[in-house]
């Protein structure tokens, strides 16, 4: 049992930001944490991607004079996961750009209070 | 000499994407937008040209740098994609075309070239994911469209966009991480991304648990995007407070691109290689389906604002075309396909209609548009003519649509029967929440005083939108009494799709 754990190390860690990030996003009011998780729950997904590309006593996919037997790590999901991430950047800024606008509108980040203001 | 047709996929997503920061540095007055429908009308004319293309039996592949397909990135353009790239490059193009008086009180004058750029970007983004045939590549569009539509959404002057937009952020990043979870797991087990090589490698590992989780993970997202009864709630406050313009052309495509994109994957990918998928896909979208289309109705008949009232009528439709693929038969997806076609016809005739409105009307509540009609016939006229197709009147295209679906939904037998008696009761709820608009519009007792009553004749909408809001009205006549056009790209797309089902 132990074993099997430690050998699916790489996937608890995704699982469990993964449920970390969703739960920030479901249950915070706060906006900025809203959000926060959101980065989380994504660099979860990032991470899953890094993890799969690892091949075991691989090396980084770079072609050396004088080594011609070398086992190569996949580079695919770097390069996919870099993409990916500067889709969460942009996520996120754009999101706290938002949040910046609401602050101004509103002059509050809590999600009650919003919905307070907005029935009145 | 070159043969420029080759080029029309790749053409289709530059344009507006290359156009997106010139706009940005077009500061005089009226030159981004004039620069944003350029290329609107550009993107039109190359999509016009690819269904033509389409029609005549071509297929269109694309490698992205001449790199070969599984590991090069390929474009590529069938009778499905090629008239969802229609509706998004038409809708765009009307709505900037006669949208322009109506952005320039919704948008502050030196935020337009902004503005334009994310509404190419949104473009862009849109028509790419029906071009590209790599599930990786339909991510970053559907970001791009996603992020460019928060900035659109949030760019007018209501305050209560602000927390829908943010709402629709979460949701919809949700969704994507989700896509992107489901594409992870099936790259992790088959080692590709090209959607067609995906279908073929994944035969090998079908019966395994990733993919079953992954197909879950995919509809999943996707449906959040596609707001998909019950995860649909981001859909109704965006749209409502939006700049108008804005839900004309989010209103007729965002969400069916989305639903597009749920289709080719599901049924490409995972129908053909997972055992008992299809029956998986039917029991679980049908009732949804059924539920969306009862409660959007049902909830657009007390909604007092009007563009609230026709967001929820999305959420309905979307049910409709859900409804039809859940049948998993050749006539259920043509059926579902039509919808798509001509629901955004219906609906961008409605956003725009009511766009006319607000031109002259301050607030788009149900009582503010008693004796609209006195004042603005045309306005009224298109908007009779939208709200009949989309409840589905003979010689309109909703007609057509409803047609197919119910003809579909006979071939099922006895749940066939149910699901007619659920497209009628829906229908008829729609004849009642467009009856609710119409009626204090035409018979409302509203007492105009003295002055309102000498300027009646002056206060129709602004000529230009006028006439766009007519062509497409007209277009909803046209293909309600000829409909071969969709119909005939539909019932391609239902072989392309069913092309591989067992």
């Amino acid at each position: 049992m132990d074993l099997l754990v430690l050998d699916l190390f790489h996937y608890w860690v995704f699982a469990v930001l993964l449920m970390i990030g969703f739960y920030a996003v479901i249950a915070k009011s706060n906006l900025i944490k809203k959000l926060i998780g959101l980065s989380i729950f994504q660099a979860a997904v990032f991470l899953l991607y890094i993890t799969m590309g690892k091949v075991e006593g691989g090396t980084a996919p770079i072609i050396q004079a004088g080594i011609d037997n070398a086992v190569f790590s996949n580079p695919l999901p770097q390069v996919l996961i870099l993409t990916a991430i500067v889709v969460g950047i942009s996520t996120t800024a754009l999101g706290l750009g938002i949040v910046v606008r609401i602050k101004e509108e509103y002059g509050s980040i809590e999600e009650h209070d919003i919905q307070e203001i907005d029935r009145r | 000499m070159i043969d420029w047709s080759v080029h029309l996929p790749a053409l289709q997503v530059i344009v507006p994407m290359l156009t997106a920061p010139l706009a940005l540095l077009l500061r005089p007055r009226g030159l981004a937008w004039a620069a944003a429908l350029a290329a609107s009308l550009f993107a039109f004319a190359i999509a016009i040209m690819l269904t033509l293309g389409v029609l005549n039996g071509q297929t269109f592949t694309y490698q992205m740098g001449n790199w070969p397909a599984p590991y090069g990135i390929e474009l590529g353009v069938d009778a499905f994609s090629a008239l969802l790239l229609l509706v998004i490059t038409g809708a765009s193009a009307l709505a900037l075309l006669g949208g322009r008086r109506s952005l320039d009180a919704d948008i502050e004058e030196e935020r337009q070239p902004l503005f334009y750029a994310a509404w190419l970007l949104a473009l862009a983004g849109l028509v790419g994911i029906p071009v590209a045939a790599d599930a990786f590549n339909v991510f970053v569009f559907m970001e791009i469209s996603s992020l460019a539509s928060y900035v659109l959404i949030a760019g007018g002057r209501d305050r209560r966009a602000l927390p829908a937009v943010f709402k629709y952020l979460i949701m919809g990043t949700i969704g994507a991480t989700f896509y992107l979870i489901g594409v992870g797991l099936i790259y992790l087990m088959t080692g590709t991304l090209n959607l067609a090589d995906m279908a073929l490698r994944i035969q090998e590992v079908a019966d395994q648990k990733p993919i079953l989780v992954a197909a879950g993970f995919i509809t999943i997202g996707l449906a959040l995007k596609a707001a998909v009864f019950p995860l649909h709630v981001w859909l109704p406050n965006a749209y409502t407070h939006a700049p108008n313009v804005v839900t004309v052309f989010l209103g007729a495509c965002a969400t069916k691109v989305s639903l597009y994109l749920l289709l080719r994957f599901d049924f490409f990918v995972f129908q053909p290689n997972l055992v008992g998928h299809e029956l998986q896909f039917s029991y679980f979208l049908m009732p949804l389906a059924v539920l969306a289309i009862l409660i959007g109705s049902g909830v657009a008949l007390f909604e007092t604002n009007l563009k609230r009232l026709f967001a929820y009528s999305s959420v309905a439709q979307i049910g409709y075309i859900l409804l039809g693929a859940s049948l998993i038969s050749a006539a259920g997806l043509t059926a579902s396909v039509v919808l798509m076609f001509n629901h955004a016809l219906a609906k961008g005739t409605l956003f725009l209609a009511i766009t006319c409105l607000a031109m002259r009307h301050s607030g788009l509540h149900l009582n503010n548009i008693a004796d609209a009609a006195k004042h603005m016939p045309w306005t009224m006229g298109a908007f009779v003519v939208a709200g009949f197709s989309l409840v589905g009147v003979p010689g309109t295209a909703g007609f057509i649509s409803k047609w197919y679906l119910i003809t579909a939904a006979l071939e099922q037998g006895t749940i066939g029967i149910a699901l007619i008696a659920v497209i009628v009761a829906s229908s008829l709820m729609a004849l009642v929440y467009v009856w609710r608009v119409i009626e204090p519009a035409y018979f409302g007792d509203a007492k105009p005083d003295a002055q309102d009553f000498e300027t009646a004749t002056t206060r129709e909408a602004p000529s230009v939108l006028l006439a766009v809001t007519w062509v497409a009205a007209l277009a909803n006549i046209y293909y309600g009494l000829a409909p071969s056009l969709p119909v005939t790209l539909s019932s391609n797309a239902a072989e392309i799709l069913l092309r591989y089902v067992p």
